[in-house]
């Protein structure tokens, strides 16, 4: 008794193999190879214009008719001196073994160390300060590690600083150079004669490297500003140039000072001829717009108020603010409790205070941006399907309408973001709708602490 | 008094007019003095914490027409240190109403009373020691007599206090000056970088001759207010987080936005036609 007799289901299993072996046929039509139907589906199911990827190039495989075996081969090394012999594994191809010298053996590159005779050196190369025997292993141990000085400094018997030894190799090296040469024309064009090796140069180069390196945070800020300072006077040096020359400001002690400071970290402005502005002219420059630049200028000053450089940096901080900018900032700062100006500015705190102006700068700048982006996003959606003319408006006249339903999150500016953005969209539009978004929008409420 | 002039030295060589070189021999004699205050401690800010304002009181009975308030206006240290070692003197400006309104003050405690009835803007001027610093520095109070709260009589025994604290920065300060208050308790030294080498300190000495001048014991010291920056430090760095956490909240926002796939953009060769 079978249950397919009693259910009345035909006996043979052929049609559901058959609708098995037919689905395979259909999807191989249906998608292509290389990649699997969901992730064919995720790009819209439809095929690209170009494709991508050449599918073809996905499961290479090497050529079929080459035989590939890999053995454990002997060879030898023209970079070798001795006879050891060593193996390594070969990638065999039907059979014949690569040819060739081994492929690192091109590496091998050594320097050619000139050695001189005992009676080149008696004639040209006696120095006070070095012995034939010091000259001698300096020049075997520049031979064995190709000139790497660091390694024959350390491996020198007698002490001897890195520069020493590079003067001594180089200059008698060029000596023999010159003295073998027939005659001076010919080695002039040699490196080691064209550009002799300079001790004290050295010296100081890389003593002055190291003082670079090792310079504190503390010191790359003071750089800075006396660079940005030093930039000021040689602009302002040009203008008073071109100026009259009798109308010049009251000079001041700070000449010999700010020369004094900026020879130090390298000669950038010529000492005699600096003059500066005295205090009472600095505030009145243009703007300054550079953070370093302003501590450089209050550094000039004799002495000034902790709540005078507070005023600085900040203005200096909002110089690229608008009007408009600026007053939400203070009215951030009165929503979070802070005062405007702090009731006791010390250093400390001021510094405190001229960060968080610049954070909320920040905030206001992503909250605009975030506006903005909506905005495109929204208009962009909107306005894909069904492109004419009349369609496109009636879509950016939704956007509007959505606009009117502002996050209050947003709600700096959130009025006036609209405002620009109607502008925007051209001109026949704004005669159109002149008032709706100030009629049917509603004020947003004003930024509390609370929302944060 | 303003500062000799013949510190001031034009620098470029160029004519030399006589008023110029009269201005140089000027400077030759004073050599020797300034010889301290032509180097400088490079790279270290000296900082004095000060406090300035005005305390008045009502007179009740005795007051007049013309004399309802005493009032005194002072520069103390914000701890009540003596001031005398930065500053030389001290001029307040008074109201023109007032005989002799230019008011020179020569010795620490610095300060003024007067009686009045008016509520003016009084200019008061710092000037330094000749090795601290050439140049005055100006500050400006207005004297407050009226108290906020109008409520009833004025009491006698409370006074209007209106004090604000400031800093006096030195930037490049002279190693004269420098050794002479390195170790002065009104004189905010910051911590040395390493390798560092102090000036040699020099003796704290009383630079004004007469008695004390600081204002630890003065008669209206438990009317002073006390500043300290670690409200305000706590306020700010927590309105700091506020902020920081609104910004990363923004910052996420745009990141979505940014990298929303837009499904139709393949599509877009359609659109412009």
């Amino acid at each position: 008794m079978d249950a397919k007799d009693i259910l009345g289901l035909p006996k043979t299993p052929l049609p559901i193999a058959q609708e098995k072996k037919s689905r395979p046929h259909k999807d191989s039509q249906r998608k292509p190879d290389g990649i699997s139907r969901e992730v064919y589906a995720l790009t819209g199911g439809v095929a690209p214009l170009m494709p991508s990827i050449d599918v073809s190039q996905l499961k290479r495989r090497p050529p079929s008719d080459e035989k590939i075996t890999w053995q454990w081969l002997p060879f030898t090394s023209s970079a070798r001196k001795d006879n050891l012999q060593l193996y390594h594994w070969v990638r065999v191809v039907n059979g014949v073994p690569p040819t060739g010298d081994y492929s690192f053996a091109k590496y091998n590159k050594s320097v050619d160390v000139i050695r001189y005779t005992d009676e080149e050196y008696a004639k040209y190369l006696t120095d006070p300060k070095w012995t034939k025997e010091e000259t001698d292993q300096l020049f075997d141990l520049c031979e064995r590690f190709d000139l790497r000085f660091i390694i024959i400094a350390d491996r020198f018997p007698t002490p001897r600083t890195v520069e020493e030894l590079k003067d001594r190799y180089y200059s008698a090296s060029r000596a023999i150079l010159v003295a073998r040469a027939p005659s001076p024309g010919e080695v002039a064009g040699h490196p080691l004669v064209k550009e002799p090796y300079n001790v004290t140069h050295e010296i100081e180069r890389k003593r002055a490297l190291s003082m670079v390196l090792s310079q504190t945070k503390h010191q790359e800020r003071k750089d800075a500003e006396v660079l940005a300072e030093a930039k000021r006077i040689a602009e302002s040096r040009m203008a008073a140039r071109a100026a009259e020359e009798p109308d010049l400001p009251v000079p001041s002690d700070i000449g010999p000072e700010s020369a004094e400071r900026a020879v130090g970290p390298g000669d950038t402005i010529s000492p005699s001829n600096v003059q500066v502005h005295a205090a009472a002219a600095a505030p009145s420059t243009s703007v300054i717009a550079d953070n370093s630049s302003t501590l450089a200028s209050l550094r000039m000053l004799k002495v000034y108020l902790r709540t005078y450089a507070l005023e600085q940096m900040v203005q200096a901080a909002s110089s690229s603010a608008g009007l408009r900018t600026i007053k939400r900032v203070e009215q951030t700062l009165q929503d979070l409790g802070i005062n405007l100006k702090p009731k006791v500015p010390t250093k400390a705190v001021c510094a405190e205070h001229l960060e968080l102006r610049k954070e909320i700068l920040t905030l206001l700048n992503l909250q605009k941006q975030l506006q903005y982006k909506e905005a495109e996003g929204s208009s962009f959606r909107d306005g894909s399907y069904g492109d004419m003319p009349g369609t496109a408006k009636r879509s950016q006249r939704a956007v509007d309408q959505d606009r009117t339903f502002v996050p209050d999150t947003i709600s700096f500016g959130g009025d006036r973001g609209v405002k620009r953005e109607q502008k925007r969209k051209g001109p026949g539009r704004a005669s159109e709708t002149p008032s709706s978004p100030a009629g049917a929008h509603k004020r947003p409420r004003k930024m509390k602490a609370s929302d944060l | 008094m303003p500062h000799p002039a013949s510190e001031a030295q034009v620098e470029d060589g160029g004519s030399a007019s006589k008023p110029q070189r009269i201005i140089k021999l000027g400077k030759t004699t004073e050599d020797g003095d300034k010889k301290g205050t032509n180097k400088r401690v490079k790279d270290i800010e000296l900082c004095i914490p000060i406090v300035y304002g005005t305390i008045a009181f009502y007179l009740g009975r005795k007051a007049s027409e013309s004399q309802s308030h005493k009032w005194t206006v002072y520069v103390r240290g914000a701890t009540n240190e003596d001031l005398g070692a930065v500053i030389k003197h001290v001029v307040f400006q008074l109201h023109p109403s007032f005989n002799n309104p230019t008011r020179v003050v020569e010795s620490p405690p610095f300060e003024l009373s007067e009686c009045g009835w008016g509520e003016f803007e009084i200019g008061i001027s710092l000037f330094f020691h000749s090795d601290v610093c050439d140049k005055k520095l100006d500050l400006f109070h207005f004297l407050k007599l009226y108290p906020e709260d109008e409520s009833g009589p004025q009491s006698t025994k409370k006074p209007v206090v209106m004090e604000s604290y400031n800093e006096i920065v030195f930037p490049d300060p002279s190693e004269c000056f420098f050794a002479r208050v390195q170790n002065h308790p009104a004189v905010l030294v910051p911590r040395l970088p390493s390798g560092f080498t102090l000036p040699a300190p020099a003796p704290v000495e009383n630079m004004n001759g007469k008695g004390r001048g600081d204002t630890k014991d003065h008669p209206l010291n438990h009317w002073f207010m006390n500043f300290s920056e670690a409200d305000e430090l706590l306020k700010l760095a927590s309105a700091r987080q506020q902020v920081q956490a609104h910004i990363v909240k923004l910052r996420r926002e745009l990141s979505v936005i940014d990298g929303m796939p837009q499904p139709l953009k393949p599509a877009s060769s359609y659109e412009c036609t």
